[in-house]
């Protein structure tokens, strides 16, 4: 096994470990049903830290994908309000995702800031103009979000892969095939490794700054789309601090945070292990909610050390 | 062209060449315009003998924003960051409730308060300094769990009913001597003995050296480690300060939204006062600054009769500003436009 799975064996080994702890203790954990809810209350997570992936790879950080997520659900249910059709609403709120996204590229490149303050603008720009949209919960009327709703794919056992999970899975298909199979994906990782060897080696590298973003905006705006489908309502406040759960999810993964490092399947089992953390706390039912804030933070610190541990006695990110 | 940018006066090249200037200029313009939205805008009386009046009500609620960002400064100083600083005052504020609850003596209480916040220090610090760990990587772990701990602080005695009185506290944070509000007073005193450390003592020169090369300073002598270290206990000394502060202010430990986004408008003040995240400088007087720009922006939207809604629109706009206005390329790009008119 080449070593670059290293980090991404460590992870899917950590999953199935608290999966079955989750099995040995409590009746019924073990079961596609609970896979499947899993799955799909994480959806919009994974989505969103899907396009972060991109972005950690490239060795920036995207911060305003919590409130994308947000203003995205409030325009849907907004523009919904206003007798627009919901799959035109999207469309139109995807376009605006890549456009934002390249912006905040755009701006990272050209002025040379640090990622980390533009898109922390980026965050405070999309939540003011979610309250200047509406201050109140909106709900979503339109008959195809409860078709929407209604499709699912059965899964061997009583469990069912409902439609934010089939979407959230196709995404992450693209996403593989984008990051391994496309001359842009190569572009992501050599930037990641080292911006100005990139450059020499004819990597146009604002154009990938601008596409990664672009790619980050899109996927945060289609986890927005999500979740306003799977909740059917716009709220102002929607997507809070989930930017630091979508980061937690691709650190989970096995990508790190310095760039270069990582895979985007990774992030698929980073993401259900928080959810798998707070199915757990929720089965068992005497614990508070502050456990799920604190065991986040134990697991994050366990993988950041290993991944320490890995990159200095395997030569990860090759400098030897 | 030659003859339309003669400069001046050598004074005048200076000041404007000056990083100085941009941050007080931002916060000069949004007073003489909140003069305009508002005619009693300057206005400052005496009511129950305190000073009273919309300057006074600008320095009173930057306060704990401007405690954060100084130890941010130091941090950011050393290249480093620290999201962690929220997370440390809901911390803080929790072990208040808790200990008061208890029935400790309230100046302990005070003193547990600052410990606390230096133990979340200590532990930012040790993952930075001794284990490698990119700070704003390391600082994430307690900015996810930190609140979960104040949560589970307020179980501790029940969790029903976090707010409490305290008189020694609530002293500090909304009393005032004379007619001066005494948080004020604490906070120059802050500022000044860290002024004292960072500036008279070579700890400062430290900072920056290891911030501007960490690899070159532990070559020159430095131990690059310890002072990251250090940086980072102070910085949650000074969270942990604003931490009693905020909880004694509003009489209750609410450990999941209190302080929500501090870190970023700590980390925004020291952005706007000068400040790079690449590390290597420490501007403290112009950090406070950059806090007082970031809570007169918001007193002048509040006064305006704009939605606060407004107000992240605003800061947001301002960030990008800012940021335009350091970045050379940026500047380049609008000297190169006027040039070309003039040309022309």
């Amino acid at each position: 096994m080449s070593k670059k799975y290293l980090p991404l064996a460590a992870t899917i080994a950590v999953f199935l470990a608290i999966f079955l702890i989750g099995g040995a203790n409590y009746n019924n954990f073990l079961t596609t049903r609970v896979l499947g809810n899993i799955l799909a209350d994480n959806s919009f997570i994974i989505i969103a830290a899907i396009g972060a992936t991109f972005v950690i790879l490239s060795g920036g950080i995207d911060l305003s994908i919590g409130s994308m997520i947000g203003f995205v659900g409030v325009c849907m249910a907004v523009l919904d309000s206003m007798g627009w059709n919901p799959v035109a609403t999207a469309l139109v709120m995807l376009v605006f995702g890549i456009l934002f996204g390249a912006l905040q590229g755009y701006i990272i490149d050209f002025c040379n800031i640090q990622p980390f303050i533009v898109t922390l603008a980026g965050l405070f720009l999309l939540r003011g103009m979610c309250f200047m949209v509406t201050l109140d919960s909106v709900p979503i009327r339109h008959d195809w979000v409860a078709d929407y709703a209604s499709w699912k794919i059965g899964l061997p056992g009583k469990g069912v892969l409902r439609s934010s999970a089939i979407v959230m899975l196709v995404s992450l298909v693209v996403a593989i095939y984008i990051a391994h199979f496309t001359r842009f994906g190569s572009a992501v990782y050599a930037i990641g490794g080292d911006r100005e060897s990139a450059r020499l080696m004819g990597v146009n590298v604002r154009r990938t700054t601008v596409k990664i973003y672009a790619l980050g905006g899109f996927y945060s705006a289609l986890a927005g789309v999500v979740y306003a489908l799977y909740t059917s309502s716009g709220y102002p406040l929607a997507g809070s601090t989930l930017e630091l759960s979508a980061i937690a999810a691709v650190v989970l993964g096995g990508t790190l945070l310095t760039g270069g490092v990582g895979m985007v399947a990774g992030t698929l089992f980073g993401g259900m292990i928080l959810g798998l953390i707070s199915t757990l706390i929720i089965f068992n039912g005497s614990l508070n909610s502050a456990w799920i804030l604190i065991s986040s933070g134990v697991l994050l610190f366990a993988f950041i050390v290993m991944h320490r541990f890995l990159v200095s006695s395997f030569d990860l990110k090759g400098a030897k | 062209m030659s003859s339309v940018s003669q400069p001046s006066t050598p004074v005048w090249k200076r000041i404007s060449q000056s990083r100085a200037i941009w941050p007080i200029l931002a916060l000069v313009v949004i007073l003489i315009v909140d003069g305009f939205i508002s005619p009693n805008f300057y206005n400052i009386r005496i009511v129950e003998g305190r000073l009273f009046g919309n300057l006074i009500d600008i320095v009173y609620r930057a306060v704990p924003t401007a405690l954060v960002a100084l130890g941010m400064a130091i941090v950011i100083g050393t290249k480093g960051i620290d999201l962690s600083v929220g997370s440390i005052i809901a911390i803080s504020g929790a072990i208040i409730a808790w200990r008061i609850q208890a029935g400790d003596n309230h100046v302990v209480i005070l003193a547990y308060a600052v410990i606390a916040g230096g133990l979340c220090g200590v532990w930012n610090g040790t993952l930075v300094a001794f284990l490698g760990i990119q700070p704003i990587i390391a600082t994430l772990i307690l900015m996810v769990s930190g609140r979960g701990v104040g949560m589970l602080i307020n179980l501790i005695y029940g969790g029903t009913d976090p707010s409490f009185e305290s008189a020694f506290l609530q002293g500090l944070s909304t009393g005032s001597i004379g007619y001066i509000p005494t948080r004020i007073l604490l906070f120059i005193a802050i500022f000044i003995a860290l002024w004292l450390v960072v500036r008279k003592t070579a700890l400062g020169l430290f900072v920056e050296s290891v911030g501007g090369n960490a690899a070159a300073s532990n070559l020159a002598g430095i131990n690059a480690r310890r002072i990251i270290f250090v940086s980072y206990v102070i910085c949650g000394v000074m969270a942990g300060w604003a931490g009693m502060i905020m909880t004694a202010d509003t009489h209750t430990s609410d450990p999941v939204s209190v302080a929500l986004y501090i870190e970023l408008d700590a980390i925004l003040a020291v952005v706007i006062g000068g400040g790079s995240l690449m590390g290597g400088r420490i501007y403290l007087g112009m950090t406070v600054i950059g806090a007082l720009v970031i809570q007169a922006l918001t007193t002048s939207i509040l006064i305006s009769g704009l939605p606060p809604e407004y107000n992240l629109i605003i800061k947001a706009l301002v960030v990008l500003f800012v940021l335009l206005l350091q970045s050379d390329n940026a500047r380049k790009q609008i000297v190169a436009l006027f040039r070309g008119k003039h040309n022309e």
